[in-house]
């Protein structure tokens, strides 16, 4: 038995000092990719007040603007659904799309991309994106937002 | 005969504990039956296969649905639990009697709380989902009996506390016994953590009565989380804390280190609270850097349970040997797999490996991207809370309820084969919702099988779709024949004590605590606990700060 413990022992500390440096390369990882993946993860672009989203300011006229070579798109994600209700992009050009909700929570996730937005009242959205395929791309509300919830789904054209 | 029914028999006279640990745990138990019904309705919705029709006298929606299963499995279930084995465990360690004044206070507030919140969820005034998020807003009374029933916990905390402070005053100097010190903070930690949701129900209380105009989505999402992930360590925790205390003696081995299961429980003192905003990786308004620092923590978070997971092999091992189990992996089919108990415990361990790496994946922000909110999450949270936590606490349950109320286990056939359903069951479920979160971005939290919009634009998904739905029928069975066993075990009428477990099976440890200046450290449990305030103050002090004296206040909507 005392024997044993040792051997035990041995195996434990081999054990955390694995868990541990693991834990070290994905730390390290992870800020890496933080650092250079650029603008694709969500951050806040100022607020709004939802009972005006649709009266007043840039979101009460949802569009997309070209800009010299890129895209901006101020979207709206309401119960159920997006407006603009299409967008069309052409491919390989930066899209910066601004977006809010005036009403509950939603959320704007684009398949085959790695944007995935929560959408909260209140709060503005910013994400950038560079299309590298021309095509159709499916927005998907992945909040619970409602009874028709499991309906709001819209698309986005990339033309090549 | 005339003797017998003359005399009423009062099995719990000499331990009232017993009657109390009994109530708590199959009042949990029933909230599980009814929020699991739930369950492989979610899954045939996933399938692409619609029964809510069927359903519509009784429950209007399928998100109707999902707030009770949520709600009663995920909030009350796992409370109630914790209520029940974080109270007897150390009570029957030391030999000592919990305050049972207070202990019954606890049980009744629960209860009082569930019943008040049952109320509209059942008449669908309350189908806002276990997050309840802001803007969405339910009737008033969903948020007080909630508060309620989480504030019983608060008394479990200091009937706890009572009881161990009572040990050490009279056994000054000696290290606490390990099931206590696990006991001790578990709810200290609880305490550290509830707190978010506690704050958040001053907002939304007042606000579901008309008495506050608004509410602002971000802080009362960012209070949500600070409750919504350590509570994941609340579920968790007592599991890991009958893995440590009852499954090597049941597997017929020990423990192997006392010390490290001790360290363990420090480490989710301090790691468990400082991490909620890997929850809101996607959430504009909370900056990139304090995502990145949570991130840190999150990974510290999994040191425990890496160490958990060799002491818990070591012992089983250990466990296996002793049986005579020889070679590299003979120690495993050693191992009492007849046993109802060990087979849940080895199962649900088994589905929490692939569980912890995908873990691994949601904490990496950029992972997360791909994944975030997505089927993949609930995938990922079925190895976890649905498997192993549940796993542990119906395997308890097959050796608990006959020690309890010396009522012999009745089944015990079904009592395995319900066991294997459920892992089985699970384990497909979860692989198809992983591959269809990952693959498809198939949302979660959504009545596809209710929308031809979402079945046409997910129909390339079928072959998993199909998997779905055996795994709901698998599950359906398993969950069946575990609540007939259980109620079937607790309801009888027949007592024979000789044939249950008359003392709860604590191991005995191989390195054990007495002399390890690591067992000691961690004594100084006042110490930890402030460093666990100070990392929580300094990893959500200033955005909370920020959060509360910029409030946007947003009015509420019903939407469902
Ligand atoms: C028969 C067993 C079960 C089945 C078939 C099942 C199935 C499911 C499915 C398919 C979902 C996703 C629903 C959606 O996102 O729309 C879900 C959600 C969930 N399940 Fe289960 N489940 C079972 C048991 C459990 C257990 C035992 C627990 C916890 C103790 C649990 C906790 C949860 C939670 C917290 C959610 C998330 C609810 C939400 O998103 O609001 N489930 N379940
Ligand atoms: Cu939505």
């Amino acid at each position: 038995m005392e024997h044993q413990e040792h051997v035990i022992e041995r195996y434990e500390r081999a054990w955390i000092f694995f868990g541990l440096a693991m834990i070290a390369v994905f730390i390290i990882l992870i800020g890496y990719m933080m650092m250079t993946m650029g603008n694709t993860n969500p951050v806040g672009a100022g607020r709004i007040d939802p009972t005006k989203v649709r009266t007043e300011g840039e979101f009460a006229n949802p569009r997309v603007e070209q800009i010299g070579n890129e895209y901006v798109a101020y979207v709206q994600a309401f119960s159920f659904g997006y407006l603009p209700n299409e967008m069309r992009f052409k491919v390989g050009r930066r899209v910066t799309f601004y977006i809010t909700a005036p009403d509950v929570q939603h959320g704007f996730q684009v398949e085959n991309t790695n944007i995935n937005v929560q959408v909260i009242p209140g709060e503005i959205a910013k994400v950038s994106y560079t299309f590298s395929r021309p095509g159709e791309y499916r927005i998907i509300c992945n909040e619970y937002c409602g009874i028709g919830h499991a309906n709001m789904i819209s698309k986005l054209i990339v033309e090549p | 005969m005339a003797v017998q029914t003359l005399i009423r028999f009062d099995a719990y006279a000499d331990a009232p504990e017993k009657k109390y640990a009994l109530y708590m745990m199959m009042l949990g138990f029933s909230a599980l039956a009814l929020g699991t019904f739930f369950g492989p309705l979610q899954a045939f919705n996933y399938g692409g296969l619609d029964l809510y029709p069927l359903l519509k006298p009784v429950f209007q929606n399928y998100y109707q649905g999902l707030s009770l299963h949520g709600v009663l499995n995920a909030i009350v279930f796992t409370q109630l639990f914790a209520q029940t084995i974080m109270i007897y465990l150390p009570a029957r360690e030391l030999g000592l009697r919990p305050n049972m004044k207070l202990a019954w206070a606890s049980f009744w507030m629960a209860l009082a709380g569930l019943l008040t919140a049952a109320v509209p969820l059942l008449l669908n005034e309350a189908s806002v989902l276990y997050t309840f998020y802001a803007p969405l807003k339910a009737n008033w009374a969903f948020y007080t009996g909630a508060a309620i029933f989480v504030l019983s916990s608060y008394i479990s905390i200091y009937v706890a506390l009572e009881l161990w402070l009572r040990w050490r005053r009279a056994n000054p100097g000696k290290i606490t016994p390990l099931a206590t010190f696990m006991a001790v903070t578990f709810w200290l930690m609880w305490f550290l953590a509830s707190l978010g949701l506690v704050v958040e129900m001053l907002f939304l209380i007042p606000w579901s009565l008309g008495i506050l105009p608004g509410v602002d989505p971000l802080l009362m999402r960012t209070l949500f989380w600070y409750t919504g992930h350590p509570i994941v360590y609340f579920w968790l925790l007592p599991a890991y804390t009958l893995a440590y205390v009852t499954l090597p003696r049941l597997a017929g081995g020990k423990l192997v280190s006392d010390p490290l299961a001790r360290l363990v429980f420090v480490l989710f003192l301090l790691f468990s609270v400082p991490v909620g905003f890997h929850h809101q990786f996607a959430d504009p308004g909370i900056a990139p850097y304090w995502k990145f620092i949570h991130t840190v923590l999150t990974m510290m978070v999994a040191v425990p349970s890496l160490i958990t997971a060799f002491t818990i092999a070591a012992s089983l091992e250990v466990a296996g040997r002793t049986n005579g189990g020889k070679g590299l992996l003979g120690w495993i089919t050693s191992l009492p797999w007849h046993n109802p108990t060990v087979l849940a415990f080895l199962l649900g361990f088994l589905a929490f490996i692939p569980g912890g790496a995908g873990g691994i994946v949601n904490a990496s922000f950029n992972l997360n991207q791909n994944v975030h909110n997505t089927v993949w999450i609930p995938g990922h949270f079925h190895l976890q809370v649905g498997t192993l936590v549940t796993m542990a606490a119906m395997g308890t349950a097959f050796w608990l309820i006959p020690h309890l109320t010396g009522k012999p286990l009745v089944a015990r056939g079904l009592a395995v084969a319900s066991q294997w359903l459920w892992f089985l069951g699970m384990f497909l479920m979860t692989f198809a919702l992983h591959w269809m979160g990952f693959l498809y971005a198939i949302p979660r939290r959504a009545h596809i099988a209710g929308s031809p919009v979402a079945m046409e634009a997910f129909k390339e998904s079928s072959a998993w779709m199909a998997l779905n739905i055996v795994s709901g029928v698998i599950l359906l069975v398993a969950a069946v024949l575990f609540f007939y066993v259980i109620f079937a075990t607790a309801l009888q009428n027949r007592r024979e004590p000789e044939k249950v477990l008359g003392e709860v099976p604590f191991s005995e440890a191989i390195s054990k605590p007495e002399g390890s200046s690591l067992a000691r450290l961690t004594e100084r449990v006042g110490f930890w606990f402030g460093l666990a305030v100070l990392l929580v103050v300094l990893a959500y002090g200033p955005v909370l700060y920020q959060m509360f004296t910029n409030m946007l206040p947003v009015p509420g909507v019903r939407l469902w």
